[in-house]
């Protein structure tokens, strides 16, 4: 069907939809700084135990699933959707399939993210990482994804343009597999209206977990981003992407190779060896797709890089870039057997993690923004220079944050284990191993005070920017011709 | 619009890639779902063949009592696991600090697991019968009583809170439907396995000068608490194993 040009007849005006446009980027930009407000709160519980407040609401073990939900589901989850429904409108040369349906996606999503902040500090939870939102909210989650995937496929359908674009085969592997993922991890019977248990037991259900837990980085956190990469760095560098075959073959071998990889998060449980070691073996295979994927990004520049001294946006998108090879080259690492015996439990997998979310899914997220808000709202950024300081701030927190993260695991991973000359434990009291922590914690909390700031000074600018004085000028809201 | 069309070879020969997929968008979602599905059918399914069933079951493991089931529940909602783990690994340090490794049946009915993916506490997966239930219900007040220089936020709500015999009869109900063998699971069988186990550790708690009530979540808290990794060891103790 979709081999027919549904839509337009040549030269007749499409008008795309930026309202919708606009309001993913407005929410993206308040949940980045109550998802980073409340990581930098936590941050601050772990080092100084008083913050907890002495309240069941404020408890770390009730804000940190907030603070994750807050990252993933509402910040990256608002930018995957900004991006998307700005960059495919014009790949595929029309609107969106239906503006009440992107209406109900956008409503429903911040409707779902609120009910995330009233219930996760009431303790309502299923406690599974980053799929803790009780049976109701992952009903209304289930239907509003639908929603979203009749919008984006009904988009597809009546394209303009032939062929689809490689940020769109990135877009549809995250619409087809978190819908996969979410609806087979949150299998689970209701005892109320509050509660239920999931259908699988023990080391079952942990394997589902992790398949669901490790494939979301992957697809909500890695395949739509890269999606996002090939869209918004060609246009900010004003180069070609580098490689159409490269991106082929690592687009293929990606959405292939990682959704083996969730045992890794397992090794050295009672799960049966071979599917430890199958998790292992594919987790490290994925180093190389991830690395096809970063050095398309990076050798498109070629011929650009000297804008990237002098354009914050390149400089977001290349240090962005740069993270995801070096927390793909981490990851695989962490994923071998020796290597996962000393960082499992540690603090080094809290620095993965962040170098992975601050380094990549932020910095790119920041790059797309700053580049989006002259192109949507017909208006220069109100202060450039402060773009630039953003990025410092948000870079050198991050190398404070992993750095002092990686110290925080090595220690704690090789202090856990060691053994005195009797063969017994050096350190047998455990929590004299944590007090040794404390510096690396506060350091952790400076590195991620700073995140917040440059993310405060963007959201300052964005808004003197957006409600500037002066007429707007024109925006390239609507495509003339469908050729 | 140029960074669509890079590729100068297509322009003489169409790439196969793009005749095969990028035209024809069904045929690129059935190959992509096809391509995702795979690993995780390859890697879970068995998990569930009837012959791989056997791998985590074992019946000298027990179903969590009511009392434990509403405790575990407690542990959930604050979020324990976020900073301790239950997974001994089987190396020697591990053994050393927190006793024999976890076996596989040992999580039978663990719906959902708490392995957790952090240890800013120690690991409590042989927890059991470590310290006497006065421990705990001091640590969980104030955590730097029993432990100096913890980081553990106190859970003092815990010791004043009460549970819900109708809610932890839900729950039961709901686990005996996934599977749970349960017999009584009817609201006035919950209720009084609750209040027996209850009283229990509420006189043991007397002993030590603590007054408290079987329904006070803190004392279903300490039931779970307290059963954690006992009946793994007991068997492995009994089948001659190390430690």
């Amino acid at each position: 069907m979709e081999e027919t040009m549904t839509a337009s007849a040549p030269g007749t005006r499409v008008e795309y939809d930026m309202d919708i446009v606009k309001m993913f980027f407005t929410a993206t930009v308040v949940w980045a700084l109550v998802g980073m407000l409340v990581g930098v709160i936590i941050a601050l519980q772990l080092a100084w135990w008083p913050a907890n407040l002495g309240l069941p609401w404020t408890t770390f073990g009730r804000l940190r699933p907030l603070h994750t939900n807050a990252v993933v589901f509402a910040f990256a989850g608002n930018v995957c959707f900004t991006g998307i429904y700005h960059s495919m409108q014009r790949l595929l040369k029309t609107r969106m399939f239906n503006d009440t349906l992107s209406r109900i996606h956008f409503w429903g999503w911040q409707s779902i993210i609120v009910s995330a902040a009233i219930t996760l500090p009431l303790g309502l939870t299923q406690s599974k990482e980053y799929a803790e939102l009780i049976w109701p909210i992952d009903v209304a989650i289930t239907l509003i994804w639908v929603v979203f995937a009749i919008n984006f496929f009904g988009t597809i359908a009546r394209r303009n343009v032939e062929h689809l674009y490689v940020s769109i085969w990135f877009y549809m592997s995250f619409v087809l597999t978190i819908a996969v993922l979410h609806i087979v991890n949150s299998l689970a019977i209701p005892a109320t209206m509050l509660r239920s248990y999931p259908i699988y037991s023990g080391l079952t259900d942990a394997l589902v977990q992790w398949w669901y837990g490790h494939n979301a980085v992957g697809f909500f956190l890695t395949t739509p981003f890269l999606g996002l990469m090939y869209y918004y760095l060609p246009k900010a560098a004003e180069r070609p992407v580098y490689s159409y075959r490269l991106s082929i073959i690592h687009f293929w071998a990606l959405v292939f190779l990682y959704i083996w990889a969730g045992p890794h998060h397992l090794l050295y449980s009672a799960l049966p060896d071979w599917a430890q070691t199958v998790g292992m073996v594919f987790s490290i295979v994925l180093l190389a797709p991830s690395w096809g994927g970063m050095l398309n990004g990076l050798l498109t520049l070629k011929g650009s890089w000297d804008r990237v001294r002098t354009d914050p946006i390149l400089k977001f998108m290349v240090v962005a870039v740069s993270f995801y090879g070096m927390s793909t080259f981490e990851g695989p690492m962490m994923s071998i057997r020796a290597v996962n015996a000393l960082a499992h439990y540690t603090n080094w997998v809290i620095g993965h993690v962040h170098s992975g979310a601050l380094g990549w899914v932020g910095m790119m997220s920041f790059g797309m923004m700053y580049w989006m808000v002259p192109q949507i709202w017909g208006r220069q950024l109100k202060y450039p220079a402060w773009a630039s300081h953003h990025f410092w701030l948000a870079t050198i927190g991050i190398v404070i944050y992993t750095v002092s993260m990686w110290a925080a695991g090595l220690m704690e991973g090789l202090q856990w284990r060691a053994l005195n000359d009797a063969g017994q434990l050096a350190s047998p009291i455990f929590l004299d191993i944590t007090n040794r922590l404390d510096p690396f914690l506060w350091l952790r909390l400076i590195g991620g005070t700073m995140y917040l700031v440059g993310a405060i000074m963007m959201a300052i600018n964005f808004w003197v920017t957006i409600r500037g004085s002066g007429e707007p000028t024109a925006t390239d809201a609507v495509a003339v011709g469908a050729d | 619009m140029t960074n669509e069309n890079q590729d100068p070879s297509e322009q003489t020969k169409v790439h196969w890639h793009r005749r095969m997929f990028e035209g024809r968008a069904t045929v690129f979602a059935i190959a992509m779902t096809i391509a995702i599905s795979i690993g995780g059918i390859v890697e879970i399914v068995p998990m569930f063949t009837a012959n791989s069933l056997s791998w985590e079951r074992a019946d000298h493991i027990t179903p969590y009592s009511p009392l434990e089931v509403a405790g575990r529940d407690i542990y959930m909602r604050e979020g324990c696991y976020l900073c301790h783990s239950q997974m001994v690994r089987p190396m020697r340090a591990e053994i050393l600090r927190y006793g024999e490794w976890t076996r596989a049946a040992e999580y039978q009915y663990d719906r959902p697991f708490l392995l957790g993916s952090r240890r800013l506490g120690p690991d409590l997966q042989r927890e059991g019968g470590k310290y006497p239930d006065a421990w705990h219900y001091e640590h969980m007040r104030d955590p730097r009583s029993t432990s100096p220089g913890s980081v553990m936020p106190p859970y003092s709500w815990m010791h004043e809170d009460k549970i819900d015999p109708s809610d932890v009869g839900a729950s039961i109900r709901a686990l005996a439907k996934v599977g749970t063998p349960y017999v009584g699971t009817d609201d006035a069988s919950v209720a009084s396995s609750l209040q027996a186990q209850g009283n229990t550790i509420v006189q043991s708690l007397a002993a030590s000068g603590i007054t408290a009530e079987w329904d006070d979540e803190i004392i279903a808290l300490i039931a779970y608490l307290q059963r954690l990794g006992v009946e793994g060891r007991a068997y492995l103790e009994s089948q001659g194993g190390q430690q």
